[in-house]
C-alpha cells in the first residue's frame, strides 16, 4: 500500500501529533507552538506528597491529552476518541481506520517502545505517536520526537498500546474527524481563549502547588532539600527536576521557549505589541530555567553543594515565579479588540 | 535562548534521533534547530540510572540474604513499583507486599508465579533464580 503521509518532527509528542493529524485533514495553519498555546499547554505543578520514579512529581505542562482536545475544540473540529477493553478490538479498529486512509493518534507507554534507547524507557504511559499504515506485520509509525518515520511489529504496537499503570492508554486512538477551512477570525478567537485559559491556570489557580505559586513553593522547598533529604537524595531530586524541565519534548527551558514562539506567531493574527513583549519575557524565563538547571547540575555533579548553593538554586525559582507572574498579568490585561 | 547557544553535546538519545529545540535567530525570530543533547541533562539522566543500578544491587543482596523475595529484585530491575506490578498482574498491592516476604513467596502456586513471571518477562525458573535478560 502507498500512503500519502508526511512525517513531521516536533519538540513534543502531543503537539506534534496534533499538528500533523490536523494537516492530514487539510488544516495547515496550526504549527507546533500554536497547538501548544491554543491548547494552553504551559503549566507548572509540584506535588510533594507524590513520587514518580522515586523522585519528586513535577510537571511543566498540562495533563496529557488536553492539548489535542482543546486545540480541536477551539477550531470547532470534531474529535473521535476511543478506548478498548480488548486487544483484538483495538487492533481491528486501528486497521479499519488505516484501510479508510485515516492516520490516527495513539497513546502509548514508552517502557516497551523498542526503538527508544534503553535509558529513556521508563513506565511513562502518556507518549503519543501516529500510526499511518501497515506493511506486512509492521505498522508504519510517525513518532513526532523522531527525525524519521519508524515501524513497530503488530506485537510491539499492541504491547505499548496496552501498557499498564498510571495513565494506562487502554489502546486509546484519537483523530480529528473532518477538516474545514479555518478563518483568521477563528484563529484569533482560538489564540485568545488559549491565552486566557493559560492565564487562569498559571496565576489564578487555587492552592499553592500549581502555577506561578507552585514554582515559588518549589523554590522554597529546594532550600530545605539538603537538610531534609541528605545530599545524595537532594542531588537526585534536582536531577529529576532538570529532566522534567529539559528532556525530550520540552523544546528546552521547560516549554517556555515553545510558549514564547507561540506568542510570537500569534502576533501574525493579532498585531498587538504586547504579544511580542511578553514573548521576550518568556524567552527570558526559559533562559532563567536553563541557568537554574546549570546550578542544579553543579550540585548533583558534586562540584558545589553547600546550603548557600541550594539557596541560590531555590532563589532562581522564586525569581522565575515573579517573572512569569508579571508576564501572565500583562497577558490578562491585554486588550483583545483589534 | 539564542540559536548559536543551543548545546550540541553527547546524549543517550542521539543514537536514534536529534531533538527539536526552540531558539531565536539574529533578528529575534523564533526558529527550531536540531540538537544532539545537553551535557547538563545527560548527567541528570546518568545519575538517575546510577541510582537505579544501586537499587537493583541492593535488592539483589536482600534476596540473597533472604530478607526479600525475588519479586523485589525484578520490581527494581524492570523499573516498576508495587502499583505498576499490581496493574500488570492483577494482584492487590497488599497481596504483593505479602509476596515480597520470602516465606510467602516460596509457597506461591505455579499459577501465581506464572503471572509474576509474565509481568517481568521472564520464565518462572528465571524468576526464582533472579536470572534476567533485556526486554
Amino acid at each position: 500500500m502507498k500512503y500519502d503521509f508526511k512525517h513531521l518532527q516536533a519538540a513534543h509528542c502531543e503537539n506534534g501529533v496534533t499538528t500533523n493529524l490536523l494537516r492530514t485533514i487539510g488544516v495547515d495553519k496550526i504549527t507546533e507552538p500554536l497547538a501548544f498555546g491554543i491548547g494552553s499547554g504551559l503549566f507548572f505543578v509540584y506535588l510533594p506528597f507524590l513520587k514518580i520514579n522515586n523522585g519528586p512529581a513535577i510537571a511543566f505542562r498540562t495533563m496529557p491529552g488536553l492539548i489535542f482536545k482543546r486545540t480541536c475544540n477551539a477550531l470547532d473540529i470534531p474529535i473521535i476518541r476511543k478506548k478498548f477493553s480488548s486487544k483484538a478490538s483495538a487492533e481491528k479498529y486501528l486497521m479499519e481506520c488505516l484501510l479508510a486512509g485515516q492516520p490516527v493518534g495513539c497513546q502509548v507507554g514508552v517502557y516497551y517502545l523498542s526503538y527508544f534507547p534503553k535509558q529513556y524507557r521508563f513506565h511513562f504511559n502518556a507518549h503519543n505517536l501516529i500510526v499511518y499504515g501497515k506493511e506486512g506485520d509492521n505498522y508504519l509509525i510517525s513518532d513526532p520526537v523522531m527525525e524519521n518515520e519508524t515501524t513497530l511489529s503488530s506485537y510491539e504496537l499492541e504491547r505499548v498500546r496496552f501498557a499498564k499503570g498510571a495513565l494506562a492508554p487502554k489502546g486509546q486512538i484519537y483523530y480529528p474527524q473532518a477538516g474545514k477551512i479555518i478563518t483568521d477570525l477563528q484563529m484569533r478567537k482560538s489564540i485568545e481563549s488559549g491565552i486566557k485559559r493559560n492565564v487562569n491556570h498559571m496565576i489564578r489557580i487555587p492552592g499553592g502547588f500549581a502555577g506561578v505559586k507552585g514554582i515559588a513553593f518549589t523554590g522554597k522547598r529546594i532550600k530545605q532539600w539538603r537538610n531534609k533529604l541528605g545530599e545524595q537524595k537532594a542531588g537526585l531530586y534536582l536531577a529529576q527536576l532538570v529532566r522534567m524541565q529539559e528532556e525530550i519534548g520540552t523544546g528546552g527551558g521547560g516549554f517556555r521557549f515553545i510558549y514564547a514562539a507561540f506568542l510570537q506567531q500569534s502576533y501574525n493574527y493579532y498585531s498587538n505589541d504586547t504579544l511580542l513583549e511578553v514573548s521576550k519575557t518568556f524567552t527570558k524565563a526559559g533562559d532563567m530555567w536553563r541557568s537554574a538547571a546549570v546550578q542544579a547540575a553543579g550540585i548533583y555533579k558534586g562540584r558545589i553543594g553547600t546550603q548557600a548553593d541550594y539557596d541560590i538554586m531555590g532563589d532562581y525559582l522564586i525569581e522565575i515565579a515573579e517573572v512569569e507572574k508579571k508576564a501572565f498579568q500583562t497577558l490578562s490585561k491585554m486588550n483583545w479588540k483589534l | 535562548m539564542k540559536k548559536e547557544d543551543i548545546p550540541q553535546d553527547d546524549g543517550a538519545l542521539n543514537i536514534i534521533t536529534k531533538e527539536v529545540v526552540y531558539a531565536v535567530d539574529e533578528s529575534g525570530k523564533y526558529t527550531t534547530e536540531l540538537s544532539t543533547g545537553w551535557e547538563i541533562k545527560t548527567t541528570a539522566l546518568n545519575l538517575a540510572w546510577e541510582d537505579i543500578e544501586k537499587r537493583i544491587k541492593n535488592a539483589q543482596n536482600k534476596v540473597i540474604l533472604n530478607e526479600a523475595s525475588p519479586l523485589l529484585y525484578f520490581i527494581e530491575l524492570r523499573l516498576m513499583d508495587i502499583s505498576i506490578l499490581s496493574a500488570y498482574t492483577g494482584f492487590w498491592k497488599w497481596t504483593i507486599k505479602q509476596h515480597l516476604k520470602p516465606a510467602n513467596f516460596n509457597k506461591l502456586s505455579k499459577k501465581k508465579l506464572n503471572k509474576y513471571a509474565k509481568a517481568f518477562n521472564v520464565s518462572v525458573e528465571e524468576l526464582k533464580t533472579m536470572k534476567a535478560h533485556e526486554v
